[in-house]
């Protein structure tokens, strides 16, 4: 334990620990020090001056997030000039900023409508030349409007430090800096994973999955289409956030009713297709284990690290799993298997995808993912853009009479469910592997070492006497690391797991925005959505995938065997190298 | 097409000469110290910060695309688009911003649809501000390429411009 030193907050005297910074010292002792560009996660960059603090003998306010608390130190919080200069801050960052407030996207969740409350701003002051920018809509999962821009930062770092796509910086200078990306290219012909980061850690609306609700709103009423919707595990595990209800409460049948309010004629679960993934991937690996292709093996259901992987790891396709992901199993078993079932003509059908994810909206659109010339998935929203149609729409969710999956497709094991969390889609596939393997079932199934928030987690089975090293990921900077390893060492590991978002899927790029007394990237808020989907497959009765009897019977009356020709032609893709070509820089500055 | 293929060699040539350049910073550690120094060799062999040149320095050197543009437009002496065919440099000396230059500028500016140091959408002109041209006597005076323009009106640019582009047309 760190040196305790006596320092005087506002008069009063406290004993603190040394060796950290007086943001830090102050949030422990109950002082909140208003703050923009600091974030826990994300290297300190001391810039936007908004957590200013009066220290005695300092002659100049300091910014509490960058500068250490030392011995005997007196600090001020709330001095009438502290707090005049901090709103004079505040006010030069809402007088460059559009007041678009009742039209704005992050409307009633925006932290610097918070700020500006908080500081007291009551009117605008200097009303000068405001900048100017296009928004880029050139992505069909990330939208960006730099007018909206604050200069945090924090979308340049968390994209660099968590994520390692190294996307974004700041250019040009003075007034007309702006972040953007190399060569001001629209955002669909950069680098971009889709992940969505940028849009988590955002404070105002200048980073935002593209909305697809007023779409969704329309074909809702088409009177010719077949509605059919799916959702994410990790979406049952947040929506509940929006609605205030505190993080870590499974709202999985309330989100059924919903939908089913919305006007969806089936909902379906995409935790059935997490199922059909691992009897796909499962079999897979141990074909790869007999020698029939590439070791380690890689999963594949994270979309923005497939498009990370071909742009910044083409050397590596071999490596990956062929399986789709289990949204894009989930849509070609909807628009063939369903819709014969049905008797529907596929083209009838809209199927929409609920997702914690904007890098879905991406994979959606993929030309490898079409099903006989069909999109698999019609239309990707997010937990966020769920949520707020649900509110849209006026339907009452938090007294909602809870509602059932319809069948088949939203019969699922606890396997299933845990594809949500980091680590959940390697233990799946290990549960299910480790029978099909031995001919015995797996006894201890909750599989320890790799669960958990930690950045990468390593463990090991026996199968038979045969020792299956393991590797699990999350977040594309951790995704980066163990790249790196398995260059060097390619026969350390057997699988790998790896998801794009830090937390996996839980923790994607469409949930619900941090609240008023939260922060985004949370790890006690992933922790506990985590501990969600954990609690589900507790519950469940059958928690293997291969013991789901609707994918038996799926298999029985249509795929016929895992890997099976038809397996082949619906529930597997490849993948090819993509222009631009990422580049992870030789220092790698990733935390 | 001929001319295309001339400077597509001569393109490939430079590369081929950048890419020896960059051997030498490849393994040293701190590529990003060296940048400067990079980017003013770019600038130097293509004339300005051409993409294609950027993407191989960002490869070898192993510093992410992003980091390079963040630099690059920190600094005003890189040219970040490829020159226009005409250099319009239009003088704010003295003399001549007595004389209304700031007018010719705010037409050019609309003729061009371009800021100062920028190029014209159609790639054909770069527009410059120069020191006194040393023809006072003429301002408000504007140069292209070579040819002295004085005496000007914002009513005479749209004309002047138009002659180029005609020209380039044939
Ligand atoms: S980003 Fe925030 S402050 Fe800006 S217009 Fe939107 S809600 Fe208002
Ligand atoms: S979506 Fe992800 S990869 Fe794309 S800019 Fe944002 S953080 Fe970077
Ligand atoms: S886009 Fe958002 S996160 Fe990025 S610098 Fe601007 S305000 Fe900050
Ligand atoms: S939060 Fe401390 S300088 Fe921005
Ligand atoms: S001031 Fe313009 S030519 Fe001398």
């Amino acid at each position: 334990m760190a040196r305790l030193i006596t320092v005087y907050v506002n008069n009063k005297q406290y004993q603190v620990e040394d060796g950290q910074t007086i943001m830090q010292a102050l949030d422990k002792l109950g002082y909140h020090i208003p703050r923009l560009c600091y974030h826990p996660k994300l290297s300190i960059e001391g810039a936007c001056r908004v957590c200013i603090v009066e220290v005695d003998g300092m002659r100049n306010f300091v910014a509490s997030c960058a500068y250490p608390i030392s011995d005997a130190m007196k600090i001020s919080t709330n001095t009438p000039e502290l707090r005049r200069a901090r709103r004079d801050i505040v006010e030069l960052l809402v007088d460059n900023h559009p007041m678009d407030c009742h039209i704005c996207d992050r409307n009633d969740n925006c932290e610097l409508q918070r700020l500006s409350y908080a500081m007291g701003i009551k009117q605008r002051h200097f009303v000068g030349e405001r900048k100017r920018y296009q928004k880029d809509v050139s992505s069909v999962a990330v939208i960006r409007d730099p007018e909206k821009c604050v200069l945090c930062g924090r979308c340049v770092r968390v994209c660099s430090e968590i994520q390692g796509v190294f996307n974004l910086s700041y250019a040009y200078r003075g007034f007309k800096t702006v972040v953007t990306t190399a060569f001001d290219i629209p955002i669909a012909e950069s680098v971009c994973s889709s992940c969505g980061q940028c849009i988590n850690v955002c404070p105002t609306a200048a980073f935002l999955e593209k909305n697809y609700t007023q779409e969704l709103f329309e074909k809702l009423c088409d009177p010719g289409l077949i509605k059919v919707v799916q959702f994410a595990p990790s979406v049952r595990a947040a929506i509940g956030e929006a609605f205030g209800f505190p993080a870590g409460i499974s709202k999985e049948k309330e989100t059924i009713a919903a939908l089913k309010k919305l006007g969806f004629d089936y909902v379906f679960d995409t935790q059935f297709g997490a199922d059909l993934t691992i009897m796909e991937e499962a079999n897979e690996f141990l074909e790869r284990l007999k020698g029939n292709g590439k070791l380690p093996m890689i999963t594949s259901c994270s979309a923005a690290w497939m498009k990370f992987m071909e742009q910044f790891y083409p050397d590596m396709i071999e490596n990956i799993s062929t399986c789709k992901s289990p949204m894009s199993m989930l849509g070609a078993m909807i628009k063939t298997y369903f819709a014969e079932k049905i008797k529907v003509d596929p083209e009838k059908i809209l199927s929409v995808a609920v997702m914690c994810c904007t890098a879905k909206k991406y994979e959606a659109k993929r030309p490898e993912l079409l099903v006989n010339g069909l999109s698999a998935v019609d239309i990707v929203i997010t937990t966020r853009e769920l949520a707020w149609m649900i509110k849209s729409a006026g339907i009452d969710f938090v007294n909602i009479q809870p509602e059932e999956f319809d069948n088949p497709l939203g019969i699922s094991s606890g396997g299933g469910a845990i594809f949500g969390t980091t680590g959940g889609v390697m233990e799946s596939a290990i549960r299910t592997a480790y029978e099909i393997y031995t001919g015995e079932p797996l006894m201890e199934i909750e599989i320890s070492q790799i669960r958990g928030m930690q950045g990468i987690k390593e463990g090991s089975i026996e199968l038979d006497g045969k020792k299956i090293n393991v590797v699990v990921a999350h977040g594309l900077g951790n995704a980066s690391k163990v790249l790196e390893i398995i260059k060097k060492e390619p026969q350390k590991y057997h699988f790998v797991e790896i998801m794009g978002c830090p937390g996996g899927c839980i923790g994607g790029g469409g949930q619900p925005y941090a609240g008023a007394n939260s922060i985004p990237l949370d790890e006690n808020i992933l922790m506990k959505r985590a501990e969600a989907l954990y609690g589900i497959d507790r519950k469940k009765t059958i928690r293997r995938a291969h013991n789901n009897p609707a994918i038996r019977r799926l298999y029985k009356e249509f795929l016929g065997k895992p890997l099976s020709e038809k397996a082949h032609k619906l529930l597997h893709t490849h993948y090819s190298p993509k222009y631009p070509k990422g580049i992870i820089p030789k220092e790698m500055t990733l935390r | 097409m001929q001319i295309k293929d001339i400077v597509q060699e001569k393109k490939q040539q430079n590369i081929q000469i950048l890419k020896e350049y960059l051997e030498s910073f490849k393994n040293r550690s701190r590529a990003e110290s060296n940048l400067l120094t990079i980017l003013h060799k770019v600038q130097e062999l293509f004339g300005y910060l051409d993409k294609e040149a950027i993407e191989e320095v960002a490869t070898i050197i192993q510093v992410p695309l992003s980091h390079i543009w963040g630099v690059a437009t920190f600094y005003h002496y890189f040219k970040l688009k490829k020159p226009g065919k005409h250099i319009i440099s239009v003088c704010l000396g003295t003399a001549c911003y007595i004389k209304g230059a700031d007018e010719i500028v705010a037409k050019l500016k609309e003729e061009l649809k371009t800021d100062l140091g920028g190029v014209s959408e159609d790639g054909l002109f770069s527009f410059e501000e120069a020191r006194c041209l040393g023809a006072c006597s003429l301002a408000p005076v504007v140069m292209i390429d070579d040819k002295i323009y004085g005496n000007l009106t914002p009513q005479m640019i749209p004309q002047i411009i138009k002659e180029y582009k005609r020209k380039h047309k044939e």
